[in-house]
């Protein structure tokens, strides 16, 4: 089995992903959910994207992710334009993601679930199952070891026969980190991981995402938890009605006026 | 046993094997991917008239056919539905699954309608005769005739069966499966989840295709009223009978429904007076309806359920850890 850093940096990218949205507006009919906003997240970064609910972070996210396109603006990452291309595209760009509520494949093992997440397989092309059998099978057994060793990262080892229904919200979570880490993502989403989560399940998950970090995956992190993302982010960018409301380390954020009012509903409202 | 009976059994094995492949194509695309094609009869009928006129005789009153050799027919008919298939996904596959539905099933109705009128090609309502059947010169014995034919069906289903589970249990397998599940999540990993949709779509097709051009060649003659929609309705009772998502409840399920469909035309036969015979001859379809409800309530997976496998590579790698599969994470 590899070690786990190893399992991790497979495939960094040389030049590296560094995202860049400029000016986005994403316009739902009468409503416009993210209003002009620009965010950065540099090489290694751990950003927190904090706001009141409706403030359009998960909107934001999912432009970065892909998932959305923008009315108008441009999102960069690495230097390239990517505001218009299709949402599979992205993990290619580097970028993985989780969803605030998990989405895990159902009826399918958490191992499948894990190994799912690979790139590049050459067993996806129907005909190669057939023409170079011992080519898929390699691969695949790389694979099946990295994504072992990316559930003992996450502590769901002992669940990898089980079909991801069984299980919890945390191990949901858990499992769907473990399922994006497999595409050797530089920048990593992570939509609200603390949401639902019990204590002892949120500690693992901090201490997982930090680890993350200190091995040079950059992170955009939505959470409403505080001290949670007090303890991860060197930088918070803070969301209102859609705009861009400041930006400071954790500290300094929680002691700005404007802030405290946003979350007070002054500010949103 | 008779000799009789046991070509009877045979021959009632080759067409339950011709229903088996159909089955195992509606399995790629329902079972395996979940793409709801209610149009499973119309691509089994342009396979069964493309094999036929790639290989009866030439006939002076339409066009074809071209008397090439069967294997030619086959090849084609799965070639030429497979494209079909290709082309109507193309067009209707971002469709949401009521809304394929519908559009296959229009060009089922669509493509019935066309060997009914388009004469010049298909015959019309008279269909086309004389279909070679393989291993004719050996007519003059039933027994060796059904035995051969039904050991041509049997090569056929095990070879599709072994590719198909090939590919069910490879990766290109897994990603059918996780776009069915759940196709934000899969297109979020990088998949791209229209060509593989597009693909599992084609190439069930083109297995139904080959199923018709199977049955086809193993009848002698086929007619338009074949491929009405009540052949969609059988095709999807055995594949829920057996099990969806599973191969092998496949293949049981178009046996099981087809020995049902054949023992009530027996016992419709014996049980009501001649005169009521044709009227009493829906309750067989009531039968499979009642059959299909029983199913779905008491075993909605399918006598076998879809299996819960994963890469074919892992049993050799690891023993899976199931002693230990106690969720090790307390509860959130």
């Amino acid at each position: 089995m590899q070690p786990v850093a190893e399992a991790l940096s497979g495939s960094t990218h040389a030049s590296g992903p560094l995202v860049e949205a400029r000016d986005l507006v994403k316009q739902f009919g009468g409503l416009r959910a993210v209003d002009h906003m620009s965010i950065t997240l540099r090489r290694g970064e751990m950003v927190g994207l904090i706001g009141p609910n409706g403030a359009g972070k998960t909107t934001l996210f999912n432009l970065i992710a892909g998932s959305l396109k923008p009315t108008s603006g441009s999102i960069r990452i690495g230097g390239a334009e990517v505001a218009q291309e299709r949402p599979e595209r992205r993990i290619e760009r580097g970028i993985g993601r989780t969803f605030q509520i998990p989405r895990p494949f159902a009826e399918m093992t958490v191992l499948e679930n894990v190994l799912t997440g690979s790139q590049r397989q050459s067993g996806e092309r129907i005909w190669m199952n057939f023409l170079q059998p011992s080519r898929v099978a390699a691969e695949e057994r790389q694979a099946v070891d990295k994504a072992r060793t990316l559930l003992d990262f996450v502590k769901l080892s002992g669940l990898e026969a089980e079909p991801a229904r069984v299980l919890s919200g945390g191990q949901r979570k858990l499992l769907e980190l473990a399922r994006v880490l497999m595409a050797d993502p530089e920048t990593i989403l992570l939509d609200e991981p603390a949401a639902g989560v019990n204590p002892t399940l949120l500690e693992l998950i901090s201490d997982r995402v930090l680890e993350l970090n200190r091995q040079g995956k950059s992170i955009l992190l939505i959470e409403h938890n505080m001290d949670m993302v007090a303890r991860l982010c060197g930088r918070v960018v803070v969301m209102a009605a859609g705009k861009l409301l400041t930006e400071g380390t954790p500290d300094e954020v929680s002691r700005n006026r404007t802030v405290i009012e946003a979350y007070l509903g002054e500010v949103a409202a | 046993m008779s000799v009789e009976l046991v070509a009877y059994i045979a021959f009632f094995l080759t067409m339950a094997l011709t229903y088996a492949v159909m089955c195992l194509g509606l399995n790629v695309q329902w079972g395996q991917t979940g793409l709801f094609n209610v149009g499973v009869a119309g691509f089994v009928a342009i396979g069964a008239y493309v094999s036929a006129l790639l290989t009866t005789p030439d006939a002076p009153d339409r066009f074809g056919g071209f008397g090439l050799p069967i294997l030619v027919g086959w090849l084609g008919a799965a070639l030429a539905t497979g494209l079909a298939s290709f082309l109507v996904g193309w067009l209707t596959i971002r469709l949401r699954a009521d809304y394929l539905a519908i559009a296959t099933f229009g060009v089922a109705v669509t493509v019935q309608l066309v060997a009914l009128n388009l004469q010049s090609v298909t015959g019309g309502p008279f269909g086309i005769g004389f279909i070679p059947r393989p291993f004719t010169n050996l007519a003059g014995d039933p027994l060796a005739f059904s035995l051969l034919n039904l050991g041509v069906l049997i090569v056929v289903v095990v070879l599709l069966y072994l590719a198909l589970e090939h590919l069910l249990r490879s990766p290109w397998g897994r990603v059918l499966r996780a776009i069915r599940e759940d196709e934000t999540a899969a297109l979020a990993l990088g998949k791209n989840a229209t060509r593989f949709r597009l693909q599992a779509f084609a190439i069930g097709g083109a297995i139904m295709g080959l199923a018709g051009a199977a049955q086809a060649h193993f009848v002698g003659f086929i007619a338009p009223d074949n491929y009405v929609p009540l052949l969609t309705f059988q095709v999807w009772a055995m594949l829920i009978v057996g099990g969806s998502g599973n191969n092998r409840g496949a293949i049981l399920g178009a046996i099981l429904v087809w020995a049902i469909w054949a023992a009530s035309a027996g016992a419709i036969a014996s049980l009501f007076p001649p005169e009521q015979q044709a009227r009493a001859a829906a309750l067989r379809i009531v039968l499979i309806g009642v059959g299909l409800c029983a199913i779905l309530l008491l075993r909605p997976r399918g006598i076998l359920g879809e299996e819960r496998v994963v890469s074919r590579h892992l049993a050799r790698l690891r023993p899976t850890r199931r002693a230990a599969s106690k969720p090790t994470l307390p509860e959130s």
